[in-house]
């Protein structure tokens, strides 16, 4: 492994630790928090089709909360396949301990699919525009907490240094923004003009760029403030295991969504923007894939 | 009452003997260990010299595990010992991620969290832990820190400057001292890992509720 300097003098070399296993929050916790960046993200941007373009939305309420459910469905799925005990779920809500993000995460959770169904009946049963417009505004104000909870649980795993409260809080902002908006220009098909889905693509482009630059700055600054973060980002640098994946990520999740909009704006193209939208969907579960994986590869011991 | 462990490093010469005991006391399953001892071999031949150092659970004041855990699974008792109820544990490994010593598992059988607890069942019954009793060396000393009179608060009075505790950077505040250690021995960073380099070279660790 590398990066931290090894004394010459000590020259100290590990030989023996029967190291407790790395890789405790696999793929499926990818899965959860790519899937919550969508469940929230559609939301947000229903709440802001609603404002700009009131006469555009139209069935696009029904359509989005459907989505939303189901995508904070897999959320939750995920979440439970990833407990090793997952009939056990049940102690959060009858054993509570209010310390944990986890804890917090899970009725916030709760209470925002109860709200999201309510969204779905008004839409639906009750074709209330104007009750689900209200009631839409509390799913928004609710959903900004369950989508950044996760940045609290991982600001809470304190063992793993790469992961700051405040960095991580603004990625899952820009990645439901991005993820949003990304789903939003896709399921708008016909029913939002180009105005509308260039608006949502100027959102996709602000929430790629403030992604990059946030990991750029981690990538380079990081390093010099601590040696653990030093230690984990030699896993995405020059030959480690995760550098291709890291920069595939990247380029997938953010580079290449912006160029498709930048080149959208010149011939007008629909098709470059979903284009856009698939490619920050796809890269998004990458870069979220990278960055939980590679602090659990450091030793402990 | 606020119960603590030391390790002489000094002492310790490495015999395993702590491990075992663990193991048995404590029906640690195949591939897991509670406490584990950690072999780092420093200088350069013909200068050389192998350092042991005993690892557990530290039994923070401030614990991330406690914290983290959205079941209390984890848990105080009011001797200061971080213990564990596995019937309430539901597998997050949220404690796993927040444990800044590596020092909790997934315990393949029961799918549950689990590390050592001081032995908070022998304790109960006014017993030393397992590990302590074994060591033919007494570098384990445990005790009450909150007692002046007790053995571990004479040595940590005797060795005063010569005391550390892990990643005292984290702030977890650890009930768990070492003597005469050094940062190879206590920091994971400070020394390399190579393959090939290891006493045993082949050992397997079993799958963790089979997610990798």
């Amino acid at each position: 492994m590398a990066a931290h300097e090894i004394l010459a003098a000590t020259n100290a070399v590990v030989t023996l630790d029967v190291a407790l296993p790395g890789i405790v929050w696999p793929w499926l916790v990818t899965v959860n928090m790519w899937a919550k960046s969508i469940g929230t993200g559609v939301i947000f941007m229903l709440f802001l089709l609603i404002r700009k373009y009131p006469e555009q939305v139209g069935s696009l309420r029904f359509q989005t909360t459907v989505v939303s459910i189901i995508f904070i469905h897999i959320f939750l799925l995920f979440t439970l396949a990833y407990l090793h005990q997952p009939f056990r779920m049940w102690h959060i809500f009858f054993y509570p301990n209010w310390t944990s993000a986890i804890t917090v995460g899970a009725w916030m959770a709760t209470l925002f699919v109860g709200l999201l169904f309510l969204l779905a009946y008004l839409s639906f049963f009750k074709k209330d525009n104007v009750l689900f417009d209200k009631t839409l505004l509390w799913t928004v104000l609710l959903a900004i907490p369950v989508t950044l909870y996760t940045a609290a649980l991982m600001s809470q795993a304190t063992a793993r240094e790469l992961w700051q409260m405040p960095t991580e809080s603004a990625q899952m902002i820009f990645a439901a923004l991005l993820a949003g908006s990304a789903f939003m220009i896709l399921l708008g098909g016909k029913k939002l003009n180009y105005e509308a889905k260039s608006s949502l693509s100027n959102i996709l482009a602000l929430s790629a760029f403030m992604s990059f630059l946030l990991y750029m700055s981690e990538y380079i600054f990081g390093p010099m403030k601590a040696e653990e973060v030093a230690a984990v980002l030699e896993y995405i640098k020059g030959d480690g295991p995760y550098t291709v994946m890291f920069w595939l990520g990247q380029w997938i999740a953010y580079l290449l969504p912006m160029l498709f909009i930048a080149l959208s704006r010149t011939s007008q193209s629909e098709n470059l923007l979903k284009l856009a939208a698939i490619f920050a969907l796809a890269g998004l579960w990458l870069v979220k894939h990278v960055w939980l994986i590679i602090p659990q590869l450091l030793p402990m011991s | 009452m606020q119960l603590g462990f030391l390790v002489d490093l000094h002492l310790c010469m490495g015999c395993k003997g702590c491990e075992i005991a663990c193991k048995v006391e404590n029906e640690v399953p195949l591939s897991t260990w509670r406490l584990r001892v950690k072999y780092v071999d420093v200088g350069t031949f013909p200068d050389t010299k192998r350092t042991f150092t005993p690892l557990r659970c530290n039994h923070c004041e401030n614990a991330p595990c406690e914290r983290i855990c959205p079941v209390s699974a984890l848990h105080y008792l009011e001797n200061g010992i971080v213990n564990i109820d596995k019937e309430r544990c539901i597998g997050c490994a949220g404690c796993v991620m927040a444990c800044p010593y590596g020092a909790i598992y997934i315990d393949p059988q029961t799918q549950t969290a689990d590390k050592c607890t001081y032995c908070a069942h022998r304790v109960a019954s006014s017993m030393m832990p397992a590990c302590v009793v074994a060591c033919p060396v007494q570098a384990n000393i445990f005790g009450d820190l909150d007692d002046a009179t007790s053995n571990i608060s004479k040595y940590i009075q005797v060795n005063q400057g010569n005391i550390q505790v892990r990643k005292p950077e984290k702030g977890t505040n650890p009930h768990h001292f070492y003597v005469n250690a050094g940062n190879s021995t206590l920091n994971p960073l400070a020394s390399k890992r190579v393959d090939g380099y290891s006493l045993f070279n082949k050992i397997t660790t079993l799958p963790v509720g089979g997610h990798h």
